[in-house]
């Protein structure tokens, strides 16, 4: 007997009221704590907070709650809720020359103006599963050394001393484009391109800059420096007519020195490429830096033959709120249009039955 | 010029480090905007409208946000009317606007959302289809999206809608001049499986350059023996844009020609608001000796016995046993209560 499609209402509320049972999980365990979350799974935060394009380790570390670890649907959720709110500004440039660096490592100089400073890093860790972890040990506390006083330069700039590099775009008064209030149209300045990328999805940006090592659109890159630290972030007050301090952010910078340049008229330089990720997300700001590189390639004069090479591509297919909506929208029910298949399918392979029928 | 440009920046002085003050310099295009959103219209939109503030606003003792009337806030609706605008002046044309993030997931229908949102007042009364259906579930979720962050009437009675949101069919009772149809739209590029390039598509239309569409509908006859296309089958309106009308069956193309009500497409991921206005020609495209037809069905439904209508295929044992219902359960419904019974409505209540 056929039984209406009803009683979606319902169904909806109990799914959701079992999805909160789910995600509480056995309840003699105590929960989870926001605090916790953001204390001890900070990596993920960061992540969230990134993608999410929403600096707020708290509520990140809701939504990573409320996903439950999902960090996918968690960048969701900040998302949704970054969306009502009201944009009044944006900031000055944030100087990451003047960045209170935590971790800042060069490969492309063994020592340098203010060293090298490895921070926290499981680079040369051995990954080797630690069951002391599964309680709660007691650990020493981290080594310290006064301040070095030392100005701690971009290697960028030290390279620009000399003219190696390609000097950092003038700094102009054209307004900081926002593809988050405008749509993205094509060809996209560099701008938006990095405000893609910084939102974009690590995996999909990973997957890319790897392509560009392995021959999909090369660029020979170096890593002329990783750093990892906070910095103020300031904005115009029209009002004051100055610049205020409006608070502080972590972030890692990666500036990746690739392939010269050089011309008839112009002799050669390094180029860069730029990853700038909230919070503590190295592998998110290198590969971040080798596809702004990579989408170089036409400003550039190179050819454009490598997916990460191609901006249409890349950007239109970078954001991971986008890619699993559209990939899981393939659940809602489509039986309107599967029943018009069915319909031509059924009837085209009647013709060719009645046809082979009339030839016997 | 943008489109948000005196009233993306307010004062910083008057700001709040988390909420939002009234829009400045005036209220937007339409008649819902602005004052009416301090009223007890939705339980979201609570008494911390604080000083008269739409958009989102951090409630500081409850510490519980509240959003403005249909979600989105002043500003992001008069973006979208003006898209919807532009749209209804260039019938078929995309409109690029800069679409929101949505509290439900991109190609769920966040266009037609946002498009709904915009053009929704007080006294609309709102009807939410999905597949025809009002109680599918994406269906049953948007309506409660808007009866909670509105507090607009709702309906399943598609004559008792002034404003009705759809994925995937037209209700079979043809649609009014006070009617607005809202469609949500996946992929809005009518080329783009053609050419996938944004760049590459929009200079097709600006050139009327549509021998691309031609060849492929062709090469479908030369292939198969049809067109092969059964849902979102191309159309060209007014005579100029070739359009995608969503993924709704061919059937239902007839019933966008010359409708008296105001058809609106979204796609939300895309970023592309279309409009047909009122009286549009909308023509399917085909080729003299291989006319465009709809869909037929065999029998009639199976509850109420309708005929000319969609029908869904229900498939009801393992041996073959199977049966065809409307699509459009509205329709069904309506007509069950007028007396109207196909064969297994005995079966059935």
């Amino acid at each position: 007997m056929y039984v209406a499609v009803k009683g979606g209402e319902q169904a909806i509320a109990a799914a959701h009221r079992l999805l909160a049972h789910e995600r509480r999980g056995d309840r003699s365990v105590p929960a989870l704590t926001l605090a916790q979350i953001a204390e001890q799974l900070t990596l993920a935060v960061d992540r969230v907070m990134a993608e999410g394009s929403l600096y707020d380790r708290d509520l990140a570390a809701l939504a990573v709650k409320q996903a439950r670890g999902d960090l996918i649907e968690a960048i969701f959720l900040l998302r949704a809720y970054r969306t009502t709110l009201p944009r009044f500004g944006f900031s000055r440039p944030v100087d990451t020359a003047a960045m209170l660096v935590r971790r800042r490592i060069s490969a492309t100089f063994k020592d340098l103006p203010g060293g090298q400073c490895l921070g926290p890093t499981f680079d040369y860790t051995h990954r080797l599963l630690d069951p002391l972890l599964a309680g709660d040990p007691d650990l020493p506390d981290p080594a310290e050394r006064p301040a070095d006083e030392t100005a701690m330069p971009r290697v960028t700039d030290l390279l620009n001393d000399e003219g190696l590099i390609e000097p950092d775009p003038a700094e102009t008064d054209a307004p900081v484009g926002d593809l988050t209030r405008e749509p993205l149209s094509f060809p996209a300045d560099r701008d938006l391109r990095l405000q893609a990328l910084a939102r974009g999805d690590e995996g999909f940006l990973l997957a890319l800059g790897y392509s560009t090592q392995r021959g999909y659109g090369r660029t020979h890159p170096f890593v002329g420096e990783i750093r990892l630290g906070d910095v103020e972030v300031e904005i115009d007050v029209p009002e004051l007519g100055f610049s205020v301090a409006i608070g502080r952010i972590t972030v890692t910078e990666c500036q990746m020195v690739t392939q010269f340049k050089g011309s008839a008229k112009a002799p050669p330089a390094f180029t860069r490429g730029y990853g700038l990720v909230f919070g503590h997300q190295e592998r998110k700001a290198m590969a971040m830096s080798l596809v702004d590189r990579a989408l170089r390639a036409g400003d550039l004069g190179e050819d454009r033959v490598a997916p990460a090479q191609d901006e249409e591509f890349v950007l239109s297919h970078s954001d991971n709120v986008q890619s699993t909506g559209f990939v899981e929208h393939l659940k809602l029910p489509h039986y309107v249009d599967f029943q018009a298949e069915l319909d031509l399918i059924r009837r085209m392979r009647a013709e060719i039955a009645a046809r082979q029928e009339a030839a016997e | 010029m943008t489109d948000m440009d005196d009233a993306r920046f307010p004062p910083l002085s008057n700001s709040l480090p988390r909420g939002e003050r009234g829009p400045v310099g005036g209220s937007g295009a339409g008649a819902d905007a602005g004052v009416e959103l301090n009223g007890a219209l939705s339980p979201l939109v609570g008494e911390s409208g604080r000083e008269g503030a739409p958009g989102a606003v951090l409630d500081d003792q409850a510490n519980l946000r509240t959003y403005s009337f249909a979600y989105l806030d002043e500003q992001t609706k008069r973006m979208i009317r003006r898209a919807i605008l532009k749209g209804i002046a260039i019938p078929g044309y995309q409109v690029p606007f800069a679409s929101r993030e949505m509290p439900m997931p991109y190609g769920w229908g966040t266009g037609g959302v946002q498009v709904t949102a915009a053009v929704l007042g007080p006294d609309d009364v709102l009807k939410v289809i999905d597949q025809g259906a009002d109680d599918t579930t994406n269906a049953v979720a948007i309506r409660g999206f808007f009866q909670k962050t509105a507090g607009v009437a709702t309906t399943t009675r598609t004559a008792d809608a002034t404003v009705i949101q759809t994925r995937h069919r037209i209700p079979e009772r043809t649609l009014q001049a006070h009617q607005i149809l809202v469609y949500q739209v996946p992929i809005p590029e009518p080329l783009r499986y053609l050419e996938p390039r944004e760049t590459e598509t929009r200079k097709l239309h600006g050139l009327e350059e549509y021998g691309l569409m031609h060849v492929k509908l062709y090469e479908d006859i030369a292939r198969h023996g049809h067109i092969a296309t059964t849902y979102a089958y191309p159309v060209k309106v007014e005579g100029r844009y070739i359009m995608d009308p969503s993924p709704t069956p061919k059937f239902d193309n007839p019933k966008m020609h010359r409708s008296k009500a105001l058809q609106l497409f979204g796609a939300g991921r895309e970023k592309r608001i279309y409009a047909v206005p009122p009286h549009t020609d909308v023509v399917s495209l085909d080729f003299e000796d291989h006319p465009f037809r709809i869909q037929t069905f065999k029998e009639p439904c199976a509850l109420c016995g309708a005929e000319g209508v969609y029908l869904d295929e229900v498939i009801l044992d393992d041996r073959g046993g199977r049966m065809f219902v409307c699509s459009d359960t509205d329709h069904c419904e309506e007509r069950r209560a007028e007396g109207h019974r196909g064969a297994l409505s005995g079966e059935s209540r």
